[in-house]
């Protein structure tokens, strides 16, 4: 728990340029600071440069780096165009810290494997090339989903699973000047360098998240299944969105939480829902290729028929 | 003669003599607040304005308990897992470990200690317990009383938020605030009550 010093940048373009550390809300850096995980020696404050603001316009949905959890989750055009991101939101944290907790911060919370968080133990994301102790070890709560022989670590945050369903990109600057990339190309699968959780570059800065509005967005839903009625992370979870017309599914789209190294899209899932009616046969077929491709390790393969059913009751959810 | 606990814990100059009497999985003690690499960090808590010198590292609940003297917030896990640190900032209600100090200037914080007088319906400062507070103890809701004044400033948070239609959308919108002497069915009933009676 060695200081740092606090920089206040003048501008984004100024605090991409500080080689820093960036806070925005906090909640999840300060934690690994006192774990020893991360040590800045120079935390570049966002609060004054990045953006407070949530508006819809022709591109859908934009969330400034910098609103607050909760901001976005009670926000009145949240809640009737993009449900599924409101209760991925209200399912996440506890009030207090969904006050805290911003837009950009939440796409990058760290994972929550205990021996990533704990520097008693060997991680390869913590400690590129000392061992995973989770593949042999305690990972009852980690990947089923985009794990290696490297890491297994569980991608732990709700909204990225909401938002990568409904199709959202990510607004980035960096020293080099500004991109838009689809969110789910923000995160990586560990492979052999699980110590780089996104493709982010050095001085790169999340600005916004946009999410283009849809009718099968209008109709998406969040479901969350967890040890404890609430805050807690998840075992699994479902976003899913369908769009209907006249009993037929006409979009469909399908991603899993709790379960991946990253947000998880369900393609198979999709495919069997597209172009068929929206019946009870239909879902419960489509919901057993939430499955499809699972390596579960030695203490999680009860992840595989709880995604499963979690998918079937979050499309229930929103086909009645 | 005159020696209260409160007093004791409480008092900086009591710090080497308290230590050894805090339970033993409490956290290691806060930085040093007031050596080299401080820094001059003005805080506004329960209305009161205070010069402060801190490290930038300085969470915003080791400002309040060590340099402020304000101890009726309590330091739980110091990860945000227990809520036993709630304060509001700006009037929301947020756990003050995880927030650092240096980036709650020009905030309105609020703390247990400021909600008597808010709460005080004359406006006076004369030292009435807040509704929340006086509810707590008319139900009983707690047991050793650790998690309290974070169970308080949550619970009037959430009657503001307007989270409190059901029993069961009170415990969910408290369920950042652990009780491990599982006072929660008192709880609940402080909060539904204070509720109840400010929507007659």
């Amino acid at each position: 728990m060695e200081n740092f010093a606090i920089v206040r940048p003048a501008s984004l373009a100024a605090a991409t340029q500080s080689g820093g550390t960036f806070i925005a809300g906090g909640t999840d850096l300060i934690q690994l600071w006192q774990n020893n995980v991360e040590q800045p020696r120079q935390v570049v404050d966002l609060d004054a440069v990045g953006s407070h603001d949530i508006s819809v316009g022709p591109d859908g949905l934009r969330l400034g780096a910098l609103v607050t959890m909760a901001e976005t989750a009670e926000h009145p055009a949240v809640r009737s165009g993009w449900p599924a991101i409101s209760q991925a939101l209200l399912l996440s944290a506890s009030p207090q810290i969904r006050n805290m907790g911003t837009m950009g911060g939440n796409l990058l919370q760290r994972t929550r494997c205990g021996y990533f968080r704990d520097t008693g133990f060997a991680c390869n994301k913590r400690a590129p090339g000392s061992g995973c102790p989770a593949i042999t070890g305690d990972n009852r709560d980690l990947a089923i989903f985009g794990g290696s022989e490297h890491c297994i670590a569980t991608q732990p945050s709700d909204m990225p699973v909401a938002l990568v369903a409904l199709g959202a990109n990510v607004v980035l600057q960096s020293p080099q000047g500004g991109r838009t990339i689809p969110l789910a190309d923000l995160y990586r699968a560990p492979a052999d360098t699980p110590q780089r959780d996104t493709n982010l570059r050095p001085g790169e800065v999340i600005i916004a998240i946009v999410v283009p509005a849809s009718m099968a967005a209008r109709r998406s839903a969040y479901l969350k299944v967890r040890d404890r009625t609430s805050y807690a992370f998840a075992l699994a979870s479902a976003a899913v969105a369908l769009d209907i017309d006249a009993g037929t599914i006409r979009d469909a789209r399908a991603a899993a939480g709790g379960v991946g190294v990253m947000p998880w899209r369900l393609p198979s899932v999709e495919a069997a829902l597209r172009g068929k009616p929206a019946s009870p046969e239909v879902l419960s077929a489509a919901a057993q290729h939430a499955g499809d491709g699972a390596t579960p390790a030695s203490n999680n393969a009860f992840k595989v028929r709880l995604l499963q059913r979690t998918v079937l009751r979050a499309l229930r959810s929103v086909a009645a | 003669m005159g020696v209260t606990r409160r007093g004791l814990l409480g008092g900086s100059a009591a710090i080497g003599v308290a230590l050894p009497l805090l339970p033993a999985a409490a956290a290691p003690p806060p930085p040093d607040a007031a050596g080299e690499g401080t820094i001059p960090v003005t805080l506004h808590v329960n209305g009161q304005t205070l010069a402060l010198n801190l490290e930038p590292r300085v969470t915003l609940l080791d400002a309040l308990r060590e340099q402020a003297g304000l101890t009726g917030t309590k330091k739980g896990c110091g990860h945000g897992s227990c809520g036993a640190c709630t304060v509001h900032l700006d009037g929301k209600r947020v756990v003050s470990c995880l927030a650092l100090a240096a980036r709650c200037e020009g905030r309105a914080i609020t703390t247990i200690e400021g909600l008597a007088q808010s709460g005080a319906q004359s406006g006076a400062h004369d030292g009435a317990l807040h509704p929340m507070q006086a509810a707590f103890i008319e139900h009983d809701g707690y047991q050793c009383g650790y998690c309290t004044p974070g169970q308080i400033m949550s619970a009037v948070a959430l009657v503001e938020e307007g989270h409190a239609g059901s029993d069961d959308e009170i415990r969910e919108w408290m369920s950042g605030n652990i009780c491990r002497c599982g006072a929660y069915p008192n709880i609940v009933d402080a909060v539904r009550d204070v509720a109840d009676r400010q929507r007659s």
